[in-house]
């Protein structure tokens, strides 16, 4: 089970409490009525559903009742950032150089150890 | 040597733990014998001289105990407290007994010391790895009808009992700033530094008992202590702490994202009787800060032939079963081993008083302290040697020995061989949080390499070979500032061997078992590589090493090392499986936990649910809600009974229950710009205390929901939703409001449960309310269809709704869901006199369909538009945007083809279709035909006096009068396309 | 024709005694509940016609003589009273922006309490209840088991769980079967 940071409780809850809403920035055309069938079919149907980052809404459902939206790793699953409806996508490259500096110390390699015996 | 005689023969006075004067009782396939409190069942059965405790999975070959811990592969029993409480595949090892246990062996037929399915064992060489596989291949259907069950029922372990479980099992949520797994000498330092910084601290360990393997390292001291000793104090001393848990007998058994452990502690399996309130299990779902895990190594057992005899066991358990226990694994001890840590073993039995008459060590010339004290004991050690063979069936007679190289045999005679390849640091919940192992090669072990979670390593399952460097790993790992701990002694995890042993190599045919459980033989393996199995992954499969439940915990590194020679490759290029949860099998009764019986899904009961079932009316499953489904007078049936309700709604009233349905309001002062987004319909203009029937769409334009709406004042409505549809309408309307509409002013707010429902429908329905409500005007022309008002019924606050769902004149009363079964018994009383009726959601569904309303869900199904279901009149015309809009445009939602909804009159009118039913336009044409549509609702008509059905068909509203069929099993039924309005065509009724 | 006058609210639950268990679960009174919804600057306003100060942060509440509110979300607070109150009347004089809606007979109050409460309710919240985690006074909406609740934190070791009405059966019977396990 995750823990999501939910940006408007503005602290990490249980998955449970949670509910996905599919991938984030889709943009509903203010004159949808006009729009081309192609324009259409890529807002309904097409999705990005990258293996790596990606950006997907969430609601917290049961929890404050508000959608919002975060950059999920798909492979290792870890959020690297959660961010309130409405507010620009934000930069990946500098939270990740960001993240990097910050997970380098705890990132533990074993030590050395010692040999086996002489047989 | 001195015998106890209380608890089995094999119980050396004096020593392990357990006090000889608590004896327990139990039986094991019949036979009564007695243990000691504190002993395993694997123990107890030791004790008693028993080895021969089950019979392998495929060739049924006698099989004893191996270990004496969770790890065990081959002693898998049945236990049973009667007959619901039976559990399959318990480890001997792992089960304590009580008084009363009664276990019984498996995979065996008629008894266990005469197996008929040991035929196989005879077999054998035509039952190699794969055999299965490529032998039972043809006829195609004979796997799934013939072969399969026979060689399930001859293979397979335990019995899954036929009773419902009535143990209970419960669950717990934890949160911890630190979880220690394991709680032997690294756990406890590692917990005992944690604890002292304050930090909440969860220590959890599969055994009764703390320790690990301080309970049988005899030789360890620490802080002047016996590492027993330390272990207890320690134990005492964290569990007086406020700031820590500690769990025993609670396995770690799966280990997820974000440092999400999941435990099972096991709480009255080795109760004789569990007081009644006691769950048998309780899951633990703990998140934790930072993870310890302290799990240890396992040891390995030697792969040479007939490795398998009952007797023979890991030398690191025969001094468990010594040191805890005081049960010596037989009188004559032989040794088998690769490492130093097995002398130990031998040096404690030969304390004891058993024969040890030799040692066989395959490596050339070991030196070190603990074989020094072994000679000096008086043991006889044969470096450069190893055990050709095990002698004897169902428990080992001698051993055959040579030099390594081959040579001349020399047989011992011993009735129990206890052996260490070596041991394998327990890296399974590292591997499970996705941390990545990396190979010691100078070891030949894994061990934890780069971590992918807030956790650490530390101890044996680190590769940290020196119990005082663990301790003091622990201690830093743990994060406090406590003394220095100093400990000496303790077993030499590293060295050792890993693969088959001299004479088990490739050029020989002996049984030498690397997997235990699944029967998995050296040669099986390499018969995989042969048959061009490269990568282990295929190698596992092929051969099913590692696959049995026990995972492998003793044979992966051999199988390996035997894939990795055979394919002449180094071992970390062949590769190591990836270890998943759970790490010992874990009973489908802890998962599910409280979710059973009354708890296992929510039941929904609406405020008059009592009244209902007082007037004896079956419920029907609509979601969670029991709704009431018809009232069946004495001496009726269902149809009677809907028959009856249906005609008394039509010519009197009825009264129905529909507080189910969801309801939503919208309050503010963009509220109807928000609905004219959301339904197809108009919004804007509705008359205060007007209703409106709503569509809702999906943005592709399929109708999602209907209900009927009502405006209460400028800035406020009531919404309606279907009863199932209620959550997700809600999610829907909010999912809009926030992220594509949040520039509105007006808020959603579920109000279902606020209000009991009370439909009246029928010719009288006003007579019958009227003298009830106060405030409200009920008259045709100050209340008309399709409005809503807001007074009082019998004194307490209603909305008033006058709608229909059947098509007679009627009103929904909205009352505060408290007053709901009051209001409905005041109104059923007043309504006595006129032939009020009460009537469930059958009679609903009939009179509804006699009119040609649809429901959402069972006359759609999520690809039918507004226009297929003959609703276009409810699309507001001038609208330029709501949801589904352009959907509807799409070239697909609009061309010809497309399955409409119409009505259907079977040409005999006393035939009912069957809901689901295809349909066809040619009955004679060649099977498979080609079905244009199907039957949506469809029922007896009482007040039509006939059937009458609802279809959607290919462009079914320009077959109006087009005769259509409906294949069945029973013949073909002829039916004609029809309107769908089947009772009172005009609508005057709704007028009243 | 039935008294009008007589018409009584009757809780959904009818159970008895809670047993002798460490963790009593017992029945809340009836109460006047309120889904108050409404922007930042609203809050003066609506703050002083309830007589207590909205609370703005997450998972806190506010609570004056019988009359709490509970911060739900970033716009919505549930208002609780005890059963006769004027708290519809209060709101309905409010004229800055903001949706007040009665959902008295939607909720019903579940009280747990004694020594392990918090045990018992992490039988199914997956939330951290520890005190730093959740302290005297917070509360917030999560689930329990298979249900949405409002949790509330009364003290060290009494909560408040508030659910649908048409669950409080499971919610108690649940929190029965909790109590059961905690008292092992």
């Amino acid at each position: 089970m995750l823990l999501i940071k939910c940006p408007y409780c503005e602290e990490e809850r249980p998955e449970l409490e949670f509910r996905n809403a599919g991938e984030a920035h889709l943009v509903r055309n203010s004159s949808i009525i006009e729009q081309s069938d192609e324009d259409f079919a890529s807002y309904l149907y097409f999705r990005q559903n990258p293996k790596g980052l990606q950006f997907e809404r969430w609601r917290h459902i049961h929890g404050c009742g508000r959608f919002f939206n975060a950059v999920r790793d798909s492979v290792s699953d870890k959020f690297l950032t959660v961010y309130k409806a409405g507010e620009p996508k934000p930069d990946v490259d500098a939270l990740l150089s960001a993240n990097a500096l910050q997970e380098s110390a705890p990132i533990k390699k074993r030590a050395p150890r010692t040999k086996k015996a002489e047989l | 040597m001195v015998h106890s005689t209380h608890s089995g023969s094999n119980r050396i006075a004096g020593a392990g733990r357990l006090t000889p004067a608590k004896t327990v009782r139990f039986t094991f396939d019949g036979q009564n014998l007695t243990g000691l409190e504190g002993d395993t069942l694997a123990s107890a059965l030791l004790a008693n001289g028993i080895h021969l405790v089950g019979r392998s999975f495929k060739y049924h070959r006698p099989r004893g105990i191996l270990s004496a811990g969770s790890e065990e592969p081959n002693a898998l029993v049945d236990i049973e407290r009667d007959k619901s409480r039976k559990q399959p595949n318990v480890r001997a090892t792992v089960q304590e007994i009580y008084d009363g246990l009664k276990a019984k062996s498996q995979n065996r037929w008629p008894s266990l010391t005469f197996d008929i399915g040991a035929i196989n064992d005879v077999f054998s060489p035509m039952l190699p790895a794969g055999f299965y596989y490529k032998t039972f291949m043809w006829p195609k259907f004979a796997w799934k009808t013939i072969y399969e069950p026979k060689i399930r029922a001859a293979a397979g372990l335990g019995v899954v009992p036929g009773e419902p479980d009535t143990d209970r099992y419960s669950n717990r949520f934890a949160h911890c700033d630190l979880l220690v797994v394991g709680a032997g000498a690294a756990g406890l330092a590692a917990a005992l530094s944690a604890a002292s910084t304050g930090a909440q601290v969860i220590l959890c360990d599969e055994q009764p008992e703390v320790g690990g393997a301080l309970r049988y390292e005899s030789d360890v001291r620490i802080d002047g202590i016996t590492g027993y000793e330390w272990a207890t104090a320690t134990y005492a001393k964290l569990r007086g702490m406020d700031n820590v848990q500690v769990l025993t007998r609670t396995t770690a058994f799966g280990y997820y994202a974000q440092n999400f452990v999941g435990l099972v502690e096991r709480i009255s399996d080795h109760l004789s009787r569990p007081a009644a309130d006691m769950p048998r299990e309780r899951l633990w779902q703990v998140r934790a800060k930072k993870v310890i895990l302290a799990t240890g190594a396992i040891e390995r057992h030697m792969v040479f032939a007939n490795n398998d005899r009952p007797g023979i066991l890991l030398a690191s358990a025969a001094r468990l079963f010594l040191n805890q226990y005081g049960v010596a694994v037989g009188r004559k001890v032989g040794v088998y081993t690769a490492n130093d840590s097995a002398y130990a073993a031998a040096v404690d039995l030969k304390c004891a008083g058993v024969d040890v008459p030799v040692i066989v060590d395959t490596r050339e010339n070991p030196s070190s302290a603990i074989i020094d004290k072994a000679r000096s004991h008086g043991i006889e050690v044969l470096t450069g040697h190893a055990v050709y063979s095990a002698g004897g069936k169902r428990r080992i007679s001698s051993i055959s020995v040579k030099r390594n190289n081959g040579g001349n045999e020399r047989k011992i005679a011993v009735d129990a061989l206890i052996m260490s390849a070596g041991w394998t640091p327990s890296v399974h919940l590292f591997s499970q949080s996705r941390g990545k192992v990396a190979w010691d090669a100078a070891n030949e072990r894994f061990l934890p390499g780069t971590y992918a979670q807030d956790c650490i390593s530390v101890g044996a399952c680190n590769g940290t070979d020196n119990l005082q460097a663990a301790i003091d790993e622990a201690l830093t790992a743990g994060g406090g500032q406590t003394s220095a701990i100093v400990a000496t002694g303790g077993t030499n995890w590293i060295a050792g061997m890993i693969g088959s042993a001299p004479g088990a190599e490739a050029d020989t045919t002996v049984k030498a078992f690397v997997d235990f459980q699944n029967d998995v033989t050296a040669k099986d393996v390499r018969l995989a590589v042969r048959e061009g199995m490269h990568s282990i992954e295929h190698i596992k499969r092929f051969t099913t090493n590692g696959m049995a439940t026990d995972q492998g915990k003793t044979s992966n590194l051999h199988g390996l090392a035997i894939a990795a020679e055979a394919l002449d490759k180094p071992i970390p290029s062949v590769g190591l499986t990836t270890f998943r949860a759970p790490f010992t099998p874990v009973t489908f009764g802890a998962i599910v936990n409280h979710a059973r019986h009354g708890l296992f899904d929510p039941t929904r009961r609406t405020p008059m649910h009592d009244w209902h079932e007082a007037q004896g009316a079956p419920f029907e499953d609509v979601g969670q809600w029991k709704r009431a489904w018809y009232y069946p007078q004495a001496g009726e049936d269902m149809r009677a009974a809907v028959n009856r309700e249906c005609v008394a709604v039509r010519n009197q009233a009825g009264i129905f229950d529909a507080s189910t349905l969801g309801k939503i309001e919208v309050v503010g002062p963009d509220a109807a710009k928000f609905l004219e987004l959301l339904y197809t319909n108009p919004w804007e203009k509705l008359g205060v205390g007007r209703c409106r029937y709503g569509i809702m769409l999906r943005e592709d334009g399929f109708i999602y929901d209907d209900g009927v709406v009502g405006r209460l004042a400028e800035g406020r409505f009531h919404v309606t939703t279907t009863t199932g549809g209620a959550p997700r309408v809600m999610h829907h309307m909010e999912d809009y409001l926030q992220t594509e509409f949040p520039h509105l002013n007006v808020w959603l707010t579920s109000t279902t449960e606020q209000w009991a429902v009370i439909a009246v429908q029928g010719p009288k329905a006003r007579e019958i309310i009227a003298p009830l409500i106060e405030g409200i005007d009920l008259s045709n022309e100050a209340m008309p269809h399709m409005s809503v008002r807001e007074g009082k019924i019998c004194g307490v606050p209603t909305r008033l709704f006058r709608m229909s769902f059947t098509g007679e004149a009627g009103y929904e009363i909205n009352v505060p869901a408290d007053y709901g079964k009051a209001v409905w018994e005041a109104v059923y009383e007043q309504g006595k006199p006129f032939g009020l009726t009460p009537y469930g959601t059958e009679t609903m569904h009939v009179l509804r369909a006699e009119k040609g309303y649809i429901i959402v869900g069972q006359d759609t199904d999520g690809t039918v538009t507004p226009q297929d279901a003959g609703l276009t009149w409810a699309i507001g015309k001038n609208k330029t945007d709501y949801v589904g809009i352009r959907g509807l445009l799409r070239r697909d939602l609009v061309s010809d083809g497309r399955k409409q909804l119409v009505g259907l009159k079977t040409v005999d009118p006393k035939v009912v279709l069957e809901e689901g039913a295809q349909i066809v336009a040619n009955p004679n044409q060649p099977v498979p035909m080609t079905m244009i549509g199907h039957v949506t609702s469809s029922y007896w008509s009482e007040n039509c006096g006939r059937s009458i059905a609802l279809a959607l068909v290919i462009d079914g509203t320009k077959r109006l009068g087009e005769r259509l069929y409906v294949p069945m099993p029973n013949g073909v039924i002829e039916v004609e396309v029809t309107g769908m309005v089947f009772f009172d065509e005009k609508g005057e009724r709704l007028n009243g | 024709m039935v008294e009008v006058s007589q018409v009584k609210r009757l809780h959904p639950l009818q159970v008895g005694h809670a047993g002798i268990l460490s963790v009593s679960v017992t029945l809340a009174g009836n109460a006047t509940r309120i889904s108050l919804r409404a922007r930042e600057d609203a809050v003066p306003a609506l703050s002083k016609a309830l007589g207590l100060t909205l609370p703005t942060r997450p998972k806190t509440t506010a609570s004056k003589g019988d009359r709490s509110a509970l911060w739900i979300g970033p716009d919505e607070w549930l208002i609780i009273d005890n059963a006769e109150s004027s708290l519809i009347a209060d709101l309905g004089k409010v004229k800055v922006l903001h949706s007040a809606v009665d959902i008295s007979h939607r909720n019903v109050g579940i009280l747990v309490s004694g020594k392990g409460a918090a045990a018992v309710i992490n039988g199914g919240c997956p939330q951290d209840l520890s005190l730093a985690a959740f302290p005297v006074g917070a509360a917030s909406r999560t689930v329990l088991g298979k249900i949405e609740i409002v949790l509330w934190r009364l003290s060290e070791n009494e909560f408040r769980v508030e659910c649908w009405r048409s669950f409080s059966a499971y919610a108690y019977g649940f929190l029965q079967e909790s109590a059961r396990d905690v008292a092992v």
